[in-house]
């Protein structure tokens, strides 16, 4: 049905696609794989004609017989959400805040002419049920609905009109686990009934294997692998798609020398907030981190592990000392934590975040951005210096110090805010979702680092993540935070192969995993 | 860096041609303008007088010169009072958002909003005087709300950015993170601001001027030129036309090179359509 054929791409004298040859089967699901900036959703804009202005193609992409590349502007309107759409990753931002889902939904239908306004509100109506949405009114705002609930409503406006191809570029990155699961099974379903095909554009291998009927693994513009998913996931043939799947299963080593001495100490940590307005009066106060316990001893890896709005984030900044607790106690190496402790105090947990790109003053140059912990410290050494060697533990170069953010990758950048953390030799390194935002092979090299970091320095780690597969790969003990508790904690591996919790039994369910037999 | 937008270079251009001019009439005019010659007075255009001369004898281009500086100086100063008190409340708010501090500054910017800013500096030359002093306090207070919403507003979502929790864990309070993280990075804002804050203030220092409260002779001043030309219009149009372009082209310029400026330092705008 979709033929790409030899399709080349440049945007002025770099060239971002090379030679991509694909073809997508009537009512089939093919995934596309790739690490960031592999090509993989330029070559979707292509289908779309939503390329950058400056970007050049060569080759085609014939659509039943019709080239894309070389419809006039006109012919591709009629043809985006009729017979190709598209959703993305963000569907925060992919919907227009001021407008109604009913009437996202009925635009498609009306802006090409389909029906008139009550039509298509009719069928925004059937299609909203569809995608599993009957209980939500036509006339909510987006920002009324949780993430998964938005994509829901970016599908039902995709499939509006019956497309013959739906191309989702990320669809679930955004999404907690249980949500991905449900997005993914929507999406399958939509595609048997619906006799659609399904373009699947990922990172995630462990997603299309589950999914796909055909994937083609990209690197760097170029198709390095293409075929069957079962067959390409078994053979491996290219080293490209071996190293992927040998990084996303990634176990670094490490060594347990977690010793029986609790460097933190949570106790029955409450954080409340005021409850939503209810004309005069206030509403339930919304209890954000609900009563947590827990230690965490010197050299120990904890995870911390829940789906967005779980209180993780509440947690971590009560133990960072940048917000108040309700009630109960934060106990780092032996003095308390709260917003006014003293300086030198805080100098014993840092933190690394998890968009490399938001974590740094644009206008600082490195040396700059590394030693601004130093600010914690009475007497701090000589920058320079240690900045230098700051940067060698990451096993950057000492001569980056002179750079600015934006001349890193992004893996780069992780080291550098894990040297900004390191800088003031700290007890406890938060990891905030630190490695979500990468690529798998950078990710498997920035967990290596992290453990032997650990091994080096004694560092006790406090992970948090969304993201099971990572949090089993370098901590030692888990906690399962629901609502603002814990609902389950214990050694890693018991707590992954014998869940007790249903909560827990439902993340690991929903995780989509890479287990392929040869 | 990519390249620079047109309209910056022609706005630049014109800008830099004002502000020379005004600098160079601080040591030296062609003609001097602080002593009357009835004797020369309307004379036309000639190698002594190039713009020829006014009712009192005085030459054009030395007053068009110093008219100039008197607008560029008051708008300078009226600009550097609304940033130098907006920017720091504004800063101020964005860091204590949620508390009374944030409530009491933005609700004071709001009250002074409120007044016709014109009719307001009437009133405070009114009653204080007729000064370039006071035409400079009476323009330079109407821009503190402006520089401090949109210093406010430009730095509300940088705080929410992790490198100012970041800054945070390093110990870092309000008052320094808004120096070193937020300000550097809303500049680009307010430069642009500040041009567009200069060119209305500009306007409003000839305004003044010309209903009589503005600048006083002998001090020469583009407002005062247009009222002064008024009741001859018609028999010396140049009179009235000239000091009015000179308004005309230095706001023009002043409002080319804050569009061009806001395009380059916008890399939103610089881009064109976005990356994938």
């Amino acid at each position: 049905m979709l033929e790409i054929d030899a399709l080349s791409l440049s945007i002025g004298r770099t060239e971002i696609l090379h030679d991509v040859s694909l073809s997508i089967g009537e009512g089939e699901i093919f995934g596309l794989v790739g690490e960031s900036g592999s090509g993989k959703s330029m070559t979707a804009l292509a289908l779309m004609g939503l390329l950058p202005l400056r970007a050049r193609t060569e080759g085609a992409a014939r659509l039943d017989g019709i080239d894309l590349l070389r419809l006039p502007e006109r012919d591709l309107c009629a043809l985006r959400g009729n017979d190709i759409s598209m959703i993305f990753q963000e569907p925060m931002t992919a919907l227009n805040p001021v407008q109604t889902i009913g009437d996202q939904v009925a635009e498609t239908l009306t802006i090409h002419g389909k029906a008139d306004r009550a039509e298509a509100l009719a069928v925004a109506r059937d299609r909203l049920d569809r995608v599993g949405l009957s209980h939500i009114g036509l006339d909510r705002f987006p920002h009324e609905l949780s993430g998964g609930q938005r994509q829901r409503v970016c599908i039902a406006a995709a499939i509006a009109l019956h497309p013959r191809l739906l191309i989702a570029d990320e669809p679930t990155t955004a999404l907690d686990v249980t949500t991905q699961a449900q997005i993914l099974d929507l999406l399958k379903g939509l595609v048997a009934e619906e006799n659609m095909s399904l373009l699947l554009i990922t990172h995630d291998l462990a997603v299309v294997a589950d999914m796909a009927d055909r994937i083609a693994v990209m690197q760097r513009g170029v198709v390095v692998e293409t075929g069957p998913t079962r067959q390409v996931l078994a053979e491996q043939a290219h080293p490209y798609t071996r190293a992927l799947f040998a990084a996303s299963a990634h176990q670094p080593e490490r060594a347990g020398n977690a010793a029986k001495d609790a460097i933190l100490r949570v106790d029955n940590v409450h954080r409340h907030y005021p409850g939503p307005r209810q004309g005069l009066s206030r509403g339930d106060p919304v209890r954000a981190v609900d009563g947590v316990t827990f230690d965490l001893q010197r050299g120990e890896s904890l995870g911390l592990v829940g789906e967005s709005g779980c209180g993780k984030s509440t947690l971590t900044r009560a133990i960072l000392g940048l917000d108040p607790v309700t009630s109960g106690t934060i106990t780092l190496n032996g003095h308390s934590v709260y917003p006014g402790m003293a300086r030198a105090l805080r100098a014993d947990v840092q933190v690394v975040f998890q968009d490399p790109y938001g974590s740094f003053n644009p206008r600082w140059r490195v040396d700059r951005i590394i030693a601004e912990p130093f600010h914690l410290l009475d007497n701090p050494p000589e920058p320079r210096p240690a900045v230098a060697a700051a940067l060698e533990a990451v096993r950057l170069s000492p001569a980056d110090m002179e750079k600015y953010p934006h001349e890193f990758s992004g893996g780069q950048r992780q080291r550098i805010a894990i040297a900004r953390a390191l800088i003031t030799r700290p007890k406890l390194l938060v990891l905030d979702e630190a490695v979500s935002a990468l690529d798998v092979s950078v990710r498997a090299q920035i967990l290596d680092l992290l453990a032997d970091l650990q091994g080096e320095l004694g560092l006790s780690y406090l992970f948090i993540s969304h993201d099971l597969t990572v949090v089993r790969a370098i901590t030692d003990r888990v906690l399962v935070m629901q609502k603002g508790q814990i609902v389950e904690q214990g050694a890693t591996e018991q707590v992954f192969t014998a869940p007790a919790h249903p909560y827990t039994q439902n993340l690991l369910a929903a995780a989509p995993t890479l287990e392929v037999t040869p | 860096m990519s390249r620079l937008p047109v309209s910056l270079w022609i706005g630049a251009t014109i800008t830099l041609i004002f502000a020379a001019l005004a600098l160079i009439s601080l040591v030296w005019t062609p003609h001097d303008i602080t002593s009357l010659s009835i004797a020369d007075r309307l004379q036309p255009r000639s190698a002594e007088f190039w713009l020829g001369t006014d009712q009192f004898g005085r030459d054009m281009v030395s007053m068009l010169m110093e008219g100039s500086r008197t607008s560029i100086a008051v708008a300078l100063v009226a600009v550097g009072i609304g940033m130098g008190l907006g920017v720091p409340l504004g800063l101020a708010a964005a860091a204590t958002r949620g508390s009374l501090l944030n409530e009491i500054i933005m609700r004071g910017n709001d009250l002074i909003f409120a007044f016709p800013s014109l009719v307001i500096a009437i009133l405070i030359t009114a009653v204080y005087g007729p000064s370039a002093t006071n035409a400079i306090l009476a323009i330079g207070i109407f821009n503190i709300p402006v520089f401090a919403r949109v210093a406010r507003g430009g730095a509300l979502p940088i705080w929410t950015l992790d490198y100012i929790l970041a800054a945070r864990t390093a110990g870092k309070g309000r008052a320094r993170i808004s120096a070193e993280h937020v300000l550097p990075n809303i500049a680009n804002l307010l430069i642009v601001q500040s041009t567009i804050q200069f060119s209305l203030g500009i306007l409003a220092e000839a305004a003044l001027s010309y209903v009589g409260l503005g600048a006083q002779p002998p001090t020469s001043s583009l407002g005062r030129m247009l009222s002064e030309a008024q009741t001859m219009i018609y028999s010396h149009p140049s009179l009235a036309v000239l000091p009015g372009l000179a308004i005309v082209v230095m706001v023009l310029g002043l409002n080319l090179m804050g569009d061009g400026l806001r395009d380059a330092l916008d890399p939103r705008l610089r881009r064109g359509r976005a990356d994938a």
